[in-house]
């Protein structure tokens, strides 16, 4: 009997939900356009959490006091209910199916990899990052606290070719809602479309050793014409990433 | 199929003499020595079962300490209470004892090793020297991960699942990981021995009568948890040699200098890890299927629909290892995506199972029922989450977050934790034939209820913003101490719930309250037995015709209804529900 009257409402939420603004649930709303596609998804499953959720909350709270324990009668000794059991059977099938279809199209506009204008390739190491563009040879590089910052332009596709100098590292961007682990012997490739300047900060989600908690690096995104006038400064001496290593090992972790 | 059903039950292979009968015979024989020497030299489940439930819960307190410190560390962000390497090790350390040394073992080890004997009706496991191999095998296994905190260097401070390369000799160099290695070797067998053993008493050694559908799903969720330990555990102790191999004779296998790969790592160790899942959490299913029935005064809501979930649990289990790798870029992101999807399914049956056997009861909050009702909301929620995890976009961005590390705290810990206490506060009449103070145990269980939302949920808040896990300090200026404050102070009320425990073990034992064979009106067959039991278990069966023997014995008056096997143990027809 709930059952049915929540059914109307398990439909209607949505719609009457996507009138107004839908809340972010505590996720970015993401600044890339990549990022934006995940948050939508994001924003449909904890919609479908809710429902989903809610009505076997109130399934089992219901159950919990109504049926408080009130005589010592023996109830009657009910087992098997075919038909509800079929109905709890097949209907989750259908939500599945339902959450299925959108996580692909949502996975395959998130990882597209179309042709981009600007190519950057992120090397992750112990602990720190090195950005270097191969279009005009500028490098970015710095150890932990240094905090090295990726620069790119705003409304352009930019791809991204990861990979790791040493252990597994993990390259996380919260506001652009995507990570995605740096390897040895594993490129990894994709994508950003930044919507807005801005400043992000990044930082190494997979444990890599000793100062994983401060391998951090932050990403600005500057419209296109700073971008070109920055990225044909040369970028003077830096070191490698083998002397930053050995560094950070004599050293320890600085700015 | 008749040989499996009603298995030969003595050497000769005749099918003439009855269990009773073969009782009779043992059940009177000298009990060996007591005191210490029992416990060194016993091959009584019983016996075995407390000693792994006892190592078990000391490990789970030592974890607990660790998690405690851990959280006074992030209450503060630049907190210099342990160094970096500290910390490493501590998580590491807790990951492992918990998952490997208390989650499993404590419900697997010791419940199963003492109940599904007793829950079949055999006199003790089908190899009862193999059985105590298993047990001083952990026990050793155990005291040798804790030792890792004794040598140079520290202990291993990889992190529970010791991603190659990281766990190589060059990124972690030391004895802490060798013996981390050697650790879980020794524990690995221990839970192979325990699974095959389980295995064969569950299919050889029943009583005449118990039919596998007519089996409690405790011992059901046990026979499956012993199936997915026989897949799994060899594939985890097989790639730990081989990591050992090459940490120590020049092999290549996990690193890219050699040719090796350092993402077989990962898929070998979550072959094991997702499997290993279901391994921590099936046995908990079965003990909270348990108390519901009891305390709600009803058969299992869809005995065999569970039995089908649970099945399909497993199946799906073995398929589902690269979900914890959707952000690696090397595995096929729909596939994993459909199958981790598809377990919300099964699961979802045991919700509406286990809700479905409170309707209309007459339900009784005793501690166990409690505790049992706390792991329904506790694993409701980290199964939601669990649903948005297991889309690749979603699990792009909350990956190795604290998203992640509250979600599967909410997985574990409501398994574990409150379903496992909820077993403790049942079967403890009848390991000792005592009871646990009912009242301790509510305090016990509102404490730990409320210090569990009070930790976890903060965690995701905080992950969405962007906290990774397995930080030991994180930036000042970005609110997220507020967050870890509130956690850390949930983890102490946590912490005080299981001090309630430890004061109610104590008055327990001290102040006895007998308890009797039945305190609960219980539906299975170990509840027929004494309390604590004699030591080859019975003197005599009642009659089985459905899964709570018991039960129909106590209230021939009152059999399930329904379609199925839970037809009445005295009744000619079966009765249909019509309404």
């Amino acid at each position: 009997m709930r059952a049915r009257r929540l059914v109307p409402l398990a439909i209607l939420a949505p719609i009457v939900l996507a009138g107004c603004q839908l809340p972010s649930f505590g996720a970015y709303k993401g600044a890339t356009s990549q990022g934006q596609d995940a948050y939508k998804l994001w924003q449909g499953f904890f919609i479908a959490g809710i429902v989903v959720g809610g009505f076997v909350f109130l399934l089992i709270v219901w159950a919990v006091f109504r049926y408080r324990r009130r005589h010592d009668a023996v109830p009657r000794q009910t087992q098997y209910r075919p038909v509800i059991e079929i109905l709890y059977t097949v209907i989750p099938i259908f939500i599945v199916a339902g959450l299925f279809v959108f996580t692909v199209i949502t996975e395959n506009e998130v990882d597209a990899v179309p042709k981009s204008q600007v190519t950057i390739d992120v090397t992750a190491f112990q602990w720190g990052w090195q950005f270097y563009y191969p279009a005009t040879g500028k490098v970015v590089i710095g150890q932990t606290l240094e905090q090295p910052q990726m620069v790119l332009p705003v409304n352009r596709a930019v791809t991204i070719h990861l990979e790791s100098a040493d252990v597994v590292h993990g390259f996380y961007v919260p506001e652009f809602n995507f990570s995605r682990y740096a390897q040895p012997g594993v490129v990894n490739t994709f994508n950003f479309n930044v919507l807005h300047t801005g400043v992000y900060r990044g930082q190494c989600t997979q444990l890599c050793g000793l100062y994983h908690s401060l391998m951090l690096f932050s990403v600005r995104a500057v419209t296109p014409a700073q971008f070109d006038v920055w990225v044909h400064q040369t970028s003077g001496n830096r070191p490698t990433i083998g002397q930053l290593k050995q560094q950070i090992r004599a050293n320890g972790p600085g700015a | 199929m008749t040989d499996l059903i009603n298995p030969p039950l003595t050497d000769n292979g005749s099918h003439g003499t009855s269990v009773v009968e073969i009782l009779q015979q043992h059940g009177h024989e000298e009990h060996g020595p007591t005191g210490i020497l029992k416990w060194l030299t016993s091959t009584d489940h019983k016996v075995i079962g407390m000693s792994y439930m006892i190592t078990s819960l000391v490990l789970f307190y030592m974890a607990g300490i660790m998690a405690l410190v851990m959280r006074l560390q992030l209450a503060s962000p630049q907190s210099s209470l342990v160094s970096f390497q500290q910390y490493n090790e501590l998580f590491t350390m807790h990951g492992s004892l918990m998952l490997y040394l208390f989650a499993g073992p404590f419900a697997f080890g010791g419940l199963a090793n003492y109940i599904v004997p007793l829950q079949v009706g055999a006199p003790d496991m089908a190899f009862p020297r193999l059985n105590a191999l298993s047990y001083w095998l952990y026990l050793s296994g155990s005291i040798t991960m804790m030792m890792g905190f004794l040598v140079a260097g520290g202990a291993a401070s990889f992190g529970w699942v010791a991603y190659a390369p990281l766990s190589n000799a060059t990124n972690s160099p030391g004895a802490g990981g060798d013996i981390w290695i050697m650790a879980l070797v020794l524990t690995g067998f221990s839970a192979i021995f325990t699974g095959v053993n389980l295995v064969a008493t569950i299919f050889y050694l029943r009583a005449p009568g118990l039919t596998m559908f007519r089996m409690p799903i405790f011992t059901w969720n046990m026979l499956v948890t012993g199936i997915l330990i026989l897949i799994a555990f060899p594939v985890l102790t097989a790639a730990l040699v081989m990591l050992f191999c090459d940490r120590h004779f020049g092999t290549h296998i996990y690193s890219v200098q050699g040719g090796g790969s350092p993402i077989l790592w990962q898929n070998l160790f979550w072959f094991f890890g997702h499997p290993e899942v279901y391994i921590l959490a099936l046995p908990y299913f079965g003990i909270v299927t348990e108390i519901f029935p009891v305390f709600s005064r009803k058969p299992v809501f869809g005995y065999k629909g569970m039995v089908f979930a649970t099945l399909s649990i497993a199946a799906l289990s073995t398929g589902v290892w690269a979900h914890h790798m959707f952000t690696t870029g090397v595995v096929l992101l729909p596939f994993f995506s459909l199958l981790s999807l598809l377990i919300a399914v099964p699961t979802g049956i045991k919700f509406f199972n286990w809700s479905g056997t409170m309707w209309r009861g007459e339900i009784q909050f005793s501690a166990a029922m409690l505790f049992s009702i706390g792991f329904l909301f506790a694993f409701l929620m980290g199964g939601v989450t669990g649903v948005m995890l297991a889309s690749p976009p979603i699990d792009f961005f909350t990956h190795d977050t604290y998203f992640v590390v509250a979600h599967f705290h909410q997985v574990l810990f409501g398994t574990a934790v409150f379903a496992g206490f909820a077993g403790l506060y049942y079967w403890y009449p009848k390991f000792f034939g005592r009871m646990l103070r009912e009242n301790l145990g509510k305090w016990h269980f509102w404490l730990m209820f409320i210090g569990f939302w009070v930790t976890f949920m903060p965690q995701y808040i905080v992950g969405l913003l962007g906290m990774p896990r397995r930080v030991a300090v994180y930036p000042t200026n970005l609110g997220w101490q507020s967050y870890n404050i509130i956690s850390t102070v949930g983890a102490f009320v946590i912490a005080a719930s299981f001090a309630v425990l430890l004061w109610n073990l104590w008055v327990s034992w001290r102040h006895p309250v007998v308890a009797g064979d039945n305190p609960w009106d219980a539906h299975t067959l170990e509840w027929f037995t004494t309390s604590p039991p004699p030591h080859h278990n019975y003197s005599h069966l009642p009659p089985i015709r459905s899964e709570r023997p018991t039960w129909d014995y106590n209230h021939p008056e009152a059999p399930a209804v329904g379609h199925g096997e839970g037809r009445p143990p005295h009744g000619r027809e079966k009765v249909m529900v019509t309404q």
